[in-house]
């Protein structure tokens, strides 16, 4: 799948590089460091036992079959990714881009979070590695997640909640740019999704395409067969295109990735940036953006902070238009519904965000039937969610 | 490109001086306050005048300037009312450019953007965030047009980059003086000089420096080393201090003058 043009940055006519020149310089050192660790096997063998040691991979897949029942009867299968270190699949990521941190001889790195996963995770690799760790969150964020701002403070962090704008993912992703603009020479920007300027969406997919290289044999092995389909949820994209990468060239499995449609794509209060928004430029790469006629970013929502943003990663704009992956939008309500499905039938509490890949299983197990084999990234665990989820169910704290 | 802005700086020149440019966002402090403040730039002595297309996502802006966007944003300005106030600077006769994040061009078409641009009477466009890689379909466009594309350059950018960027630039290169975001600053980067004086190395575009400039000495100094001076911040924190509208247009035209000043003082 790694084209002339993915080299250069693109994906058809999507990525690239749209950012001040200042950052160059920096964009070009990481591409430079993360190709020649990709062939290092000294960079190879530490990040492998790291995972192997402390993320607690490979990650197992679980059979969910009392689940099924409500999705049409088909075999489903969960990858676990909520049970890696810090609960979700971010540490994949953060620790491969914290290990080039240190080869690049930086030793402060900031991030941005939206549900806090990704800045718990950085924080955690910060922690690990002795970096400094600044983490930027939009303040809406940092009072629907308090827990995860807690533990990144616990973890060593600074939090710095991002007042601009609408307060949320996208700002802090501004913020974090402005951050990385004034203090580049000691600072690596670890960004958390398969967004932002080349190489960001190569490399983080790069970090991530060990969830559907361990799933895809997982299920050989217990199935006998490839799925029919694999499911994601899709906010920036970065457990989704994990899942899905090593499965591409896998032409008869379904590639089905499931995007936050709040309170409806019809009502305009959503985040489903594929189903509801149109090409455009937004933190540093063309792809599809919820924006206005004059170009100005649209404010998105979603009960889930990890989705809750107006752009997607460049490879899922180009994996849609050339009709690889499929995208399909699940209401807060619909994700809820699959969030306590699975909690009561599984014992697993799953995240928001997760719930949202539930929900469109609940929907492609029916459209398939029971002879399908339908295989889930389990992106991450509910703890966090508590709070939003007790609300919402109505459970008094 | 054979603009007003090329011909502002064959004048500067040879008068031994460095141009003032000075930049606000369209729709700031309202729209028809955004005019007032262009009128008193004109009053005050400056050369010429950046119209900011205010945009959601600034990230090469400071909090002066995105809080100024985010009150142009709310009050519904957009690309009529860029042009609009492009074509209120050029009719006073002075030459004026617009400065916007790429994706309002790609959203209103890009050679139909930069034939706005042209229609208005404008001189060419300042793109913070389009690199050279992403940009043949905008060289295209000013080219068919004729205005002046205008690329900001870096501390951190390299000698054999500067000769590409600086090669597809027109009206002026932009240098930003330090690594970061706009803004004032109390003093203006040592680094500059070092950054004019490679960018002359490669090109024989006038070169026009940014970020951080805000009173006349800085801009005396400046004006030492570069053909033109960029301000910003510093007028709009005058339009906020102010007490009311017409003490922030008084107070604009003023520190236009004393800029203006500057300019003439740096050789």
């Amino acid at each position: 799948m790694t084209t002339m043009q993915e080299l250069a940055g693109h994906f058809g006519p999507y990525g690239g590089r749209f950012v001040p020149e200042a950052l160059i310089g920096a964009l070009e050192e990481l591409d430079a460091a993360r190709i020649a660790a990709q062939t290092d096997p000294v960079f190879i063998e530490e990040l492998a036992e790291l995972h192997r040691t402390y993320t607690g991979r490979p990650s197992i897949i679980t059979e969910a079959k009392r689940f099924a029942e409500h999705a049409g009867g088909a075999r489903i299968i969960l990858k676990r990714e909520d049970l890696n270190h810090t609960g979700s699949h971010k540490i994949n990521n953060v620790l491969g881009q914290a290990l080039l941190t240190k080869r690049m001889g930086k030793k402060r790195i900031i991030a941005e979070t939206g549900a806090g996963q990704h800045g718990v995770a950085s924080a955690t690799a910060a922690a690990l590695m002795g970096l400094d760790c600044v983490v930027y969150m939009g303040e809406e964020d940092t009072k629907r997640q308090a827990l995860n701002v807690a533990r990144m403070k616990l973890l060593g962090a600074e939090v710095i909640p991002v007042t601009s704008g609408s307060k949320t993912l996208k700002d802090a992703i501004n913020e974090a740019m402005r951050d990385w603009v004034t203090n580049v020479e000691t600072t690596h920007y670890l960004l958390g999704t398969v967004a932002g300027p080349h190489p960001f969406p190569s490399m983080v997919r790069d970090f991530h395409k060990i969830i559907g290289e361990e799933a895809r044999e997982q299920v050989l092995e217990l199935t006998g067969r490839l799925p029919d389909a694999v499911l994601a949820c899709v906010g920036g994209g970065s457990n989704a295109i994990g899942i899905f990468h090593p499965f591409i060239s896998d032409r008869e499995v379904r590639l089905i990735g499931l995007e936050a449609a709040g309170d409806g794509v019809e009502t305009g209060r959503h985040a489903a940036t594929i189903t509801g928004g149109s090409p455009g430029v937004l933190h540093g790469n063309r792809t599809y953006v919820l924006q206005d006629e004059n170009g100005q970013t649209i404010e998105s929502h979603s009960i889930s902070a990890g989705l809750d943003y107006p752009g997607v990663g460049p490879e899922h704009a180009y994996l849609h238009d050339i009709g690889r992956a499929e995208y399909r939008a699940i209401t807060d309500a619909q994700a809820m519904e699959a969030f306590s499905i699975l909690s009561k039938t599984e014992g697993i509490i799953p995240a928001i965000e997760t719930a949202h890949a539930l929900a469109g299983a609940m929907q492609v197990g029916k459209e398939l039937g029971p002879n399908a084999v339908i295989l889930i990234n389990l992106s991450g665990r509910g703890d966090k969610d508590v709070q939003t989820a007790a609300q919402y169910f109505g459970i008094p704290l | 490109m054979q603009t007003p802005l090329a011909s502002l700086f064959v004048k500067v020149r040879s008068e031994n001086r460095a141009a003032l440019i000075a930049y606000i966002p369209a729709g700031f402090p309202s729209q028809e306050g955004c005019k007032k403040i262009i009128k008193a730039f004109v009053d005050g002595g400056v050369d010429a005048i950046e119209i900011g297309f205010p945009y959601s996502d600034p990230v090469m802006d400071g909090p002066t300037i995105q809080a100024a966007a985010d009150k142009a944003l709310s009050q519904g300005t957009g690309a009529a009312e860029v042009f609009d106030a492009l074509k209120y600077a050029t009719d006073l006769g002075v030459p004026a450019v617009v400065m916007t994040y790429w994706n309002p061009i790609e959203k209103y078409g890009v050679e139909k953007f930069a034939l706005s641009i042209a229609d208005n009477g404008g001189s060419g466009v300042i793109t913070p965030d389009l690199t050279i890689e992403e940009s043949s379909d905008w060289k295209a466009a000013v080219e068919k047009i004729g205005i002046n594309p205008i690329y900001v350059v870096a501390p951190s950018t390299t000698d054999s980059r500067l000769g590409q960027v600086t090669a597809r630039c027109s009206g002026f290169v932009y240098v930003a003086s330090l690594m970061g975001v706009t803004g004032t600053r109390t003093a203006v980067s040592s680094g500059a000089p070092d950054l004019v004086a490679r960018v002359r190395s490669v090109t024989d575009t006038p070169v026009a420096v940014g970020l951080g400039v805000s009173t006349r000495e800085q801009a005396k100094g400046v004006a030492g080393y570069a053909d033109g001076v960029i301000v910003g911040s510093a007028f709009i924190n005058k339009i906020i201090d102010a007490p009311d509208e017409a003490a922030g247009v008084q107070a604009v035209k003023e520190l236009a003058e004393q800029l203006a000043l500057g300019v003439r003082e740096g050789r």
